[in-house]
């Protein structure tokens, strides 16, 4: 089965989440959802890859969890609003979550968002970053 | 006649609202951001609407995966305020207006607005958070409350042009009330911003600039931006904009602005804010 490219495959750094993305991370989702409860988020904390099994998830997409891989994540379907309470599940902010996906430190990330945030200049398109679609 | 009588343009970030929650609304970080809607406060003070048409959107809160509306219309008594995972924000409960709500939906569905009716549902930052920049921190908030939750999440979100035809039979549908009332309707999120991937922090001052200058100047231009655009110059989740089109469609052609505020950052967002009166 082939699938059509959308213009916006060219965004570098970005994994729009769209109706092919979310149909892939629908369950994923649903276990990020499930993080909204207290007694979820202490049943998760206490025995991750368990918990994650009450999920009919993809292995990648629970590998990737349990390394809180967040880059991966969003490419396996995880929307941001949803991996956000990991991010909290675990006591971090939101900051912190962005920052790990930039690479960047938190206090870098924060530095950077004082100082006016990231130029759109040379992050339109992945030519512009020589990188391959 | 109920009347449309401004609109209100404003981020929606839930920093903001925790910041408000945890007494650092001192703190130097959040001092220029709270300062720069004072003004805008006074105004609601004194313009003291009956009713708020708030156009926001749910983040995964209200309404999981299982059902996206585009556009929902919240037709209940009230809505309780969601737990999104740190705990609900202790911001009073939010009244809504349901015979109101009731002939709106009516009206726009006659439109062809093929509207989804929620008689139960909580409410995030996205409706929360401006309601604190422009309300403050009150017992009870002074006025009723009509959430309109639109689909910007999962792509696409409705287009810009669709979401400006839909505050503009709104406009009618509002207009159409028998009763006295002074409505203000408010579109939020945005500004410009991302908040995944490698590209995240992406801030586009002279995109936001000139959408602020549009929405009086030129809103036509504006409901031509497409997703793409939105995507590409102003970041990911810069495409919440569509819903300040909403706004700006309910208010008739010609509008006087009062008040704007730009600031960056609030976590990973460009602030922005503007006040548009109907002519």
């Amino acid at each position: 089965m082939t699938q059509k490219v959308e213009a916006y495959e060219d965004i570098p750094g970005t994994w729009v989440f769209d109706a092919q993305r979310a149909r892939k991370g629908y369950r994923l989702n649903e276990f990020l959802y499930s993080l909204m409860k207290a007694e979820n988020r202490k049943e998760f904390l206490s025995d991750e890859r368990t918990y994650t099994m009450k999920f009919a998830m993809t292995g990648p997409q629970r590998e990737a969890i349990l390394k809180r891989d967040w880059n991966k994540l969003l490419e396996l379907g995880a929307v941001s609003y949803a991996l956000a309470k990991l991010a909290f599940t675990d006591g971090k902010s939101y900051q912190f979550m962005a920052s790990q996906m930039t690479g960047m430190t938190e206090k870098e990330y924060v530095d950077m968002m004082l100082a006016g945030g990231r130029s759109p200049d040379g992050w339109r398109s992945r030519s512009e970053r020589k990188e391959k679609a | 006649m109920a009347k449309i009588i401004a609109g209100i343009g404003t981020s929606h970030t839930p920093a903001i609202g925790a910041a408000v929650d945890n007494g650092k609304m001192g703190e130097p970080y959040w001092v220029p951001l709270f300062k720069g809607y004072e003004p805008a406060k006074k105004w609601m003070a004194d313009t003291n609407p009956d009713v708020v048409i708030m156009v926001y959107n749910d983040h995964v809160n209200a309404f999981d995966f299982k059902i996206i509306p585009t556009f929902a219309l919240g037709c209940a008594d009230e809505f309780k305020i969601a737990d999104e995972g740190w705990g609900a924000r202790p911001v009073p409960v939010v009244k809504g207006y349901p015979e109101l709500a009731s002939h709106m939906i009516q009206s726009l569905v006659l439109d062809e607005f093929d509207m989804t009716i929620v008689n139960e549902m909580q409410v995030d930052h996205g409706l929360t958070t401006p309601m604190s920049l422009l309300f403050g921190q009150p017992k009870a908030w002074p006025c009723r409350v009509i959430p309109l939750a639109v689909n910007v999440i999962q792509y696409p979100a409705p287009t810009g042009h669709r979401c400006y035809m839909l505050g503009k039979a709104i406009k009618k549908a509002v207009e159409d009330w028998d009763e006295d009332l002074k409505v203000v309707i408010f579109g939020t999120g945005g500004m410009s911003h991302q908040i995944q991937g490698p590209r995240a922090g992406l801030v586009n001052k002279e995109f936001d600039k000139a959408f602020l200058d549009g929405l009086s100047g030129d809103p036509e231009r504006l409901s031509r931006i497409s997703p793409l655009e939105y995507l590409r110059d102003a970041g990911a989740e810069a495409i919440e904009l569509v819903m300040w089109l909403i706004m700006r469609g309910a208010l008739g052609e010609n509008v006087k602005e009062a008040y704007r505020f730009y600031h960056v950052p609030a976590s990973s967002t460009a602030v922005g804010h503007i006040i548009l009166e109907s002519a």
